[in-house]
């Protein structure tokens, strides 16, 4: 009997339904968990998203044919039901629920279990098989918590400020960027934002999301007047002539990445702040047992490592390949993008 | 260990040179002296005698987090440094203990003689009382390798502005066989002749590879050139009546070379000479694998000697009779060195030969034959020329035969560690074989730049057919330029030839698998 969801050449396949979730190539419908490039991609005929992920998809996608529905409400597609739940991954994050007859099967997309405020407190929902990533799924990632990482940032911005020097922390425009901002201290001095990372904070206020004032950073303006200032920008613009040739820049990452040494000096950025949009290994674990799922599939990250050990605790794990990337693809996406 | 902690933290959280020589200052001026010892015997790559075997250490620390064993290993292999990977998996501590750098080495040293329960009474107890940080640091101080960010040269610059001491002397002052056991740092850094000066080296005069036309360096007879020979750059002692040999890596391996230990026949003087260790038969140098041999082993049997004969190829003189020559010019230095080499009847002190050139061109010709007479090039250096510390540009320049290249598929790609731990980079090369079968031939993992290394990395997610552990087969549909600088037959591999030092050197995107080079195009080379 084939499964309620299998993957495909294009993606997770619900043939019940006809449905694609997250497909990596253009559908005939898709139910998309999160507007991230790698997990919404152009192409597909029509759309089905959370509400409050609809306006940076259809942004993002450059798509008109997006349909939308709250949290928690279910649509029935030849008589599958689905659902959005909070993945609390970035802004407009979720699980995608899927219920046919019984059985019931949760699509987590990217999740972490810390509530950031911005994205939805994580929600742990009951099912028969959890489809996992586990983009951080080893024991050496373990997260503190992000006001711990926050007052680290501020301090560092506050010590610049007496410097005389910009701070500038790379964060991918959708999600890290606007977490870091609603961390920030604007008392400290204006926040400055890169094109790609300011048009989303606007469609996220339109959206009614809280985000504090930033000003949108112009080449034209005098290097000097950023002074004290924060730039937010995506990785990819660290390396752009603009920023190269600034002196007196101190420049940052937040990143779960940054919680390994190596990383942090491949980056070459004076300061690392650990901060993941994606759960530590406690919380891929405790996110897995407050499912109450006994069929694990994980999809990207430590796959090989995080399945054995899954089997390990008694739980019928297994790899999906699926052409997920966790924050790598957002990396690239916007690097190009100039200010 | 707070202070050497701040220390730590501020040298990791920079990128500026000046701000870790700022920091480094700050620590000498706040830190005692025993401590200042430590500091700098760990920054130059001198470490206390392993107490804990890694394998316990390892051990405890799965057992302390509550992990298996091999779950460790695999995070061990991603994080790729041992006490970084302990200090992550360990549960967070609840309380802080607070002693010296000196005063947490002298109990790391104590434990030797201890029985394994004690010493994992102490080790649990220390973890539990550190934050990561200084976890981090007290596992790198048992295992060793404390690379952080902080160069000898920088070490010395800030030393030398500490001590307010011309940075030259300072860096002559950090050579050579001193332990913080037994030398203080009163004597290290301001006595002028201790203990064990009679043994240290002076630091390396290093070249850059030649990067502009041979007419930019001006006129060819203000040069000399010499062939690059391929060996151990070594430096020859003899004061006082004793012989030592050191290694570039600023290791001792006097040991090692029993044919130096007598003072070449004929010569009376104190010397310091340096050079070349060369491994070396009936005129030629011999391969270098054939000299690995000898480095591998502590102890060196009669058949090893007779087999693989070592030389010292002598380069420069740095100190005659007790005479810094360094500041002297080369022109000089070599003229001293030849007069001293003439007073030799030792097989064993071979002199390095200028070769005669009137103009350039003589030299790009010649280079033509640098393989075949078993060297790597050519040596450049200003005949007006001190002898300086380090590597600096200007005066020499190495001067090396281009790689050989061979155009390879590849099957496997493994992700990365440490610095690369998120990216795939080590990968498995193979040729097409008379069947037309892929077969490997080596492994490669530098020469990409970091975008490429993503962009490869994203490719190998996608087209991964199979994996074994943390290697995945792949599609073999890149090409990739393989450069490497000598090749030998081998019986291990199943290709039949071993290369040496092997690396990427550019992605061949414009090549199909079925343009890449055969294993009969690579075996040719075998033959020249």
């Amino acid at each position: 009997m084939p499964q309620l969801l299998e993957q495909d050449d294009k993606g997770i396949y619900c043939a019940v339904a006809d449905v694609y979730i997250d497909p990596w190539k253009p559908v005939k419908k898709a139910f998309v968990t999160h507007a991230h490039a790698d997990h919404a991609r152009p192409g597909s005929a029509q759309y089905v998203c959370v509400d409050a992920s609809r306006e940076i998809i259809k942004h993002r996608l450059e798509a008109t044919n997006v349909d939308s529905l709250p949290f928690g409400k279910p649509i029935t597609v030849n008589g599958v039901k689905f659902s959005f739940h909070p993945a609390g991954h970035i802004i407009g994050s979720a699980q995608i629920r899927v219920e046919h007859k019984g059985e019931v099967w949760v699509v987590s997309g990217d999740y972490k279990t810390e509530n950031d405020q911005l994205s939805g407190g994580f929600e742990p929902l009951r099912c028969h098989t959890f489809i996992s990533e586990c983009t951080f799924g080893l024991p050496v990632f373990n997260w503190q918590p992000q006001e711990t990482v926050f007052n680290e940032i501020n301090k560092w911005w506050n010590t610049n400020k007496e410097d005389g020097k910009v701070s500038f922390i790379s964060a991918y425009s959708l999600g890290k960027a606007q977490r870091v901002i609603s961390g920030l201290d604007g008392t400290i001095g204006p926040i400055y934002c890169h094109n790609a990372v300011e048009n989303i904070n606007e469609i996220a206020r339109a959206e009614g999301f809280e985000i504090q004032d930033t000003m949108r950073l112009n080449i034209e303006m005098d290097k000097k007047s950023l002074t004290g200032g924060l730039i937010v920008a995506p990785p990819g613009f660290m390396n752009s002539n603009y920023i190269s040739r600034m002196k007196n820049v101190d420049l940052a990452s937040a990143s779960g990445w940054m919680n390994l040494r190596g990383a942090r000096r491949r980056r070459a950025v004076d300061r690392g702040f650990v901060l993941s949009d994606h759960a530590d290994w406690n919380g891929l674990l405790s996110a897995i047992s407050a499912t109450e799922a006994s069929k694990i599939l994980v999809t990207h990250g430590y796959v090989n490592v995080f399945s054995k050990y899954l089997q390990e605790l008694g739980y019928d794990a297994q790899i999906l390949q699926t052409e997920y990337e966790g924050d790598e693809v957002e990396q690239e996406v916007v690097a190009d993008e100039g200010v | 260990m707070k202070a050497f902690s701040t220390l730590f933290t501020k040298v990791e959280q920079t990128t500026s040179t000046n701000a870790k020589v700022q920091a480094l200052v700050e620590f000498f001026h706040e830190a005692p002296d025993e401590d200042k010892i430590w500091a700098i015997a760990l920054f130059t790559h001198r470490r206390p005698r392993r107490t804990i075997s890694t394998t316990l250490l390892r051990e405890w620390a799965a057992e302390l987090a509550n992990i298996p064993a091999w779950l460790f290993e695999n995070s061990y292999h991603i994080v790729g440094d041992l006490a970084e990977t302990i200090a992550l998996v360990l549960p967070a501590n609840e309380h802080q203990i607070d002693k010296s750098l000196s005063q947490w080495i002298t109990e790391i040293s104590e434990l030797k003689k201890q029985d394994d329960s004690v010493k994992k009474d102490w080790i649990i107890t220390a973890w539990s009382g550190l934050n990561k940080n200084q976890r981090f640091i007290l596992n790198k101080l048992i295992t060793g390798g404390f690379r952080v960010g902080i160069s000898q040269r920088l070490i010395t610059k800030a030393l030398g502005k500490y001590l307010e001491v011309d940075d030259s002397k300072i860096a002559h002052r950090l050579m050579g066989d001193w332990s913080p056991f037994d030398t203080s740092f009163e004597e290290l850094m301001l006595s002028q002749d201790f203990k064990d000066a009679i043994s240290r080296p002076y630091p390396f005069y290093l070249a850059y590879a030649i990067e502009k036309e041979l007419e930019d360096l001006g006129s060819a007879d203000t040069w000399s050139a010499e062939w690059k020979w391929d060996g151990i750059r070594g430096q020859y002692i003899y004061r006082e009546g004793e012989i030592f040999i050191w290694s570039r890596g600023e290791e001792l391996v006097t040991d090692r070379f029993p044919e130096l230990h007598t003072v070449p026949n004929g010569i009376n003087e104190n010397f310091v000479i340096d050079g070349e260790i060369l491994a070396y038969y009936e005129d030629q140098p011999m391969n270098f694998q054939h000299l690995q041999k000898r480095i591998g082993k502590k102890t060196v049997g009669k058949k090893l000697i007779k087999d693989v004969p070592v030389v010292f190829m002598a380069y420069d003189l740095l100190e005659l009779n007790g005479q810094d020559m360094r500041h002297k010019t080369f022109a000089e230095r070599r003229s001293l060195l030849e007069d001293l080499a003439s007073q030799s009847k030792s097989e064993h002190l071979i002199l390095s030969k200028l070769i005669e050139f009137n103009d350039w061109d003589v030299l790009r010709k010649l280079i033509k034959e640098a393989r075949e007479r078993k060297t790597e090039g050519f040596m450049l250096k200003n005949l007006a020329s001190p002898y300086r510390n380090g590597r600096k540009k200007g005066d020499w320049w190495k001067w090396k035969v281009d790689p050989y290249t061979i155009d390879a598929v590849m099957t496997y790609a493994q992700r990365g560690h440490g610095r690369r731990a998120n990216l795939f980079t080590d990968f498995t090369f193979g040729l097409w074989n008379e069947e037309g079968n892929l077969v490997t031939f080596t492994k490669a993992y530098s020469g990409l730049t970091d975008v490429e290394f993503q962009e490869i990395s994203r490719w190998v997610r996608r087209n991964t057919l199979e994996r074994f552990g943390p290697v995945n087969a792949v599609k073999p549909v890149h090409v990739f330029e393989i450069a490497f600088e000598g090749i030998q037959e081998s019986r291990r591999h199943k290709s039949g030839v071993a290369l040496r030092f092997p690396r990427i050197l550019r992605w061949r995107k414009d090549k199909k698998p079925e343009d890449a080079n055969t294993l009969e195009d690579i075996k040719q080379l075998l033959q020249e």
